[in-house]
């Protein structure tokens, strides 16, 4: 306490309010969009579309019940939690392994693999479009949860290894060896001394490709319907050619987004740890 | 009977050949040191016999059975790092428990185990602790202690006491010492300091690029090396090499056949510093080094050449101040041109 204190008072005054507005003014920046959808769900449709803007008005839940009603709000939600959470985990099954060997066992071409990998994720998904949509409908997997799977896990894939990558880069290799020389097989190793040491990075790797399907709307928009839409597709109908409902739209998308940012709220401190892994060391 | 046996023993690194046909006996028992400079071949040496790197070509032996394609886990054989390589989520406990309960050792037989090792390596009040709450010294024994639980056929130590300041250093090294003459495990141990390879060793390994230049006990190679290198690797100060023609003409003739535009070995306690005029080797001092129990003076001849002389007692002598040199060109060590020894010193 004291000595934050302390420091404080070191500080230019004008120089700390200076940033204190710097920091206030771009988090709003930030916030503004999704503090606005939050107030526009709550309001008629007549209000949403005022001329100015109202910030003060009788909330009303009108919008959520119509949404519910228009389209199977929980049929979609499911299928968003289904695909991201199994998407996530087939992904870090694959890449794990794959991770664990680049980290441990380098060879004259893993750098340049990884550097492929990574250029996949440089192409614009339209350009893999017909190809996939193709490939889905000659396997009768259009509009399945399947293909979400698949497609979401694949996608991911290359983010996946690489993060992995760079978090068992850092465990020591002699541990490992040591573990070799202590008797362990393969899968001994991997589950009670790689698995336990790098729990932290297979964290965040997870909880970020959680986000990034949860959010996906690309592939679920062209590959899913009705069946197996994900909120994305949900949101993404209520702006229909005959006019955009504001009010309907932003009840819409909170629900949508509403279980991924309370998710991302309790995690942000793995997730910040797993985006920044290595840069700052 | 041998006990470790390597024929032949290659390694490549791509083009690189890093290690190139070595062959060694090992005894049940012996405590055996690999030294040399870095890169010599020394811990990827060590890490072959480990099983943590491939070999190339030849075989590894141990007690009879092959052991060349062996993974590290089926080898028997317990390693310490330079680094510890602890576990670090698990205490000191489950850190040396660890290769007993792979092998589904009985629970009790574990702890008694685990016990006894931290017993002996003063070790028990930390048994709950994990390795980040220990301290550099600690560690160590703990390293020490997971190799000691298993009695594994052999110890394998790689540059154990790099991560150790001086003193304890010192410590450590007797305790190893100590350990082995308790356990009378077979080791073998990795170093870059000659005076870790003279006090530990039973024989010494002097390794350069990865082939081995020669194998002996502590004092046969510091009476009789095999060749320059090992003559000026082993010995601090190192041993004084100098050219024949560099050298006055009446010690010069005492060079033995063979040695013919080759060079001297001198040992530093092999050569006296005497007043000027007293022998036929004029020189001048270039620098004295008081260490207390013993004085090197570093001189210079006339001719070019530099000698270090270490004696026992203190000197007057300050740089600048003429001198002559008394060689004892008895204990000379002679050497060819390609650096072989010609005729040793009679140890």
């Amino acid at each position: 306490m004291t000595t934050t204190k302390r420091r404080r008072s070191n500080y230019p005054l004008g120089l700390l309010a200076l940033r204190t507005v710097a920091a206030w003014g771009v988090a709003l920046l930030l916030f503004f969009p999704l503090g606005w959808l939050f107030l526009t769900a709550f309001k008629t449709e007549l209000q949403a579309i005022a001329v100015p803007p109202q910030l003060f008005f009788i909330p009303t839940l009108e919008n959520f019940h119509e949404v519910q009603e228009r389209s199977d709000y929980l049929l979609y939600a499911k299928n968003s939690v289904i695909t991201s959470v199994v998407s996530t985990l087939v992904g870090l099954m694959l890449a794990a392994p794959a991770a664990y060997a680049m980290a441990f066992f380098k060879g004259k071409y893993t750098k340049d693999i990884l550097m492929w990998m990574l250029s996949t994720k440089m192409m614009p998904a339209v350009g893999a479009l017909v190809p996939i949509y193709v490939l889905a409908q000659k396997s009768h997997l259009l509009d399945t949860q399947l293909a979400l799977i698949i497609v979401f896990a694949l996608s991911n894939l290359p983010i996946m290894v690489w993060m992995l990558y760079s978090h068992f880069k850092d465990i020591p290799r002699e541990i490992l060896e040591a573990a070799r020389m202590d008797g362990a097989t393969l899968w001994q190793e991997v589950r009670l001394v790689l698995l336990p040491l790098g729990m932290g990075g297979l964290a965040s790797t997870g909880l970020l490709c959680l986000v990034l399907s949860w959010n996906e709307a690309f592939w679920s928009l062209n590959l899913s319907a009705a069946k197996a839409g994900t909120l994305a597709t949900l949101i993404a109908s209520y702006s229909s050619p005959e006019g955009l409902f504001w009010a309907k739209l932003s009840a819409a998308s909170l629900m949508a987004i509403a279980p991924i940012v309370v998710f991302g709220w309790f995690s942000q401190k793995q997730l910040v740890q797993g985006l920044t892994f290595g840069a700052v060391k | 009977m041998a006990y470790l046996q390597l024929r032949g023993i290659e390694k490549f690194f791509g083009e690189h050949r890093a290690i190139k046909g070595i062959d060694l006996t090992i005894q049940q028992g012996e405590f055996i040191v690999f030294v040399g400079p870095s890169g010599c071949g020394k811990s990827t040496l060590l890490r072959l016999i480990a099983g943590l790197e491939n070999i190339d070509g030849g075989t590894l032996m141990l007690d009879g059975r092959d052991i060349t394609d062996q993974p590290s886990s089926k080898r028997d054989l317990a390693m310490v790092f330079q680094s510890y390589a602890l576990y670090p989520h698990m205490s000191v406990y489950e850190n040396m428990s660890f290769a007993l309960k792979l092998a589904k050792v009985d629970k009790q037989v574990i702890d008694e185990k685990v016990q006894n090792a931290a017993r002996i390596l003063n070790l028990t009040q930390y048994l709950q602790r994990t390795p980040k709450e220990l301290s550099g010294g600690q560690r160590q024994r703990v390293a020490i202690g997971r190799a000691i639980v298993r009695a594994p056929k052999v110890f394998l130590f790689d540059e154990p006491l790099s991560n150790l300041d001086a003193a304890l250093r010192g410590q450590t090294r007797v305790e190893i010492a100590k350990l082995h003459r308790d356990l009378g495990a077979t080791t073998i141990y990795v170093t870059h300091d000659q005076v870790e390879a003279m006090t530990l060793a039973d024989r010494v390994v002097v390794l350069r690029d990865g082939v081995i230049e020669q194998v002996g006990t502590p004092l046969e190679l510091y009476d009789r090396p095999a060749n320059q290198f090992v003559a000026q690797f082993i010995g601090t100060p190192q041993m004084n090499v100098v050219p024949l023609p560099q050298l006055p003409s009446p010690v010069q003739q005492q060079a033995p056949a063979g040695a013919e535009g080759g060079a001297i070995g001198l040992r530093p306690e092999n050569i006296t510093v005497r007043n000027t005029g007293a022998t036929p080797v004029p020189g001048q001092v270039d620098l004295v080094e008081a260490l207390g129990a013993e004085t090197l003076i570093y001189v210079s001849t006339p001719s070019g050449a530099q000698f270090v002389a270490r004696q026992n007692d203190r000197t007057g002598l300050r740089a600048g101040d003429a001198v002559s040199l008394d060689i004892d060109a008895s204990h000379a060590h002679w050497f060819d041109p390609a650096g072989r020894v010609v005729a040793g010193a009679a140890a």
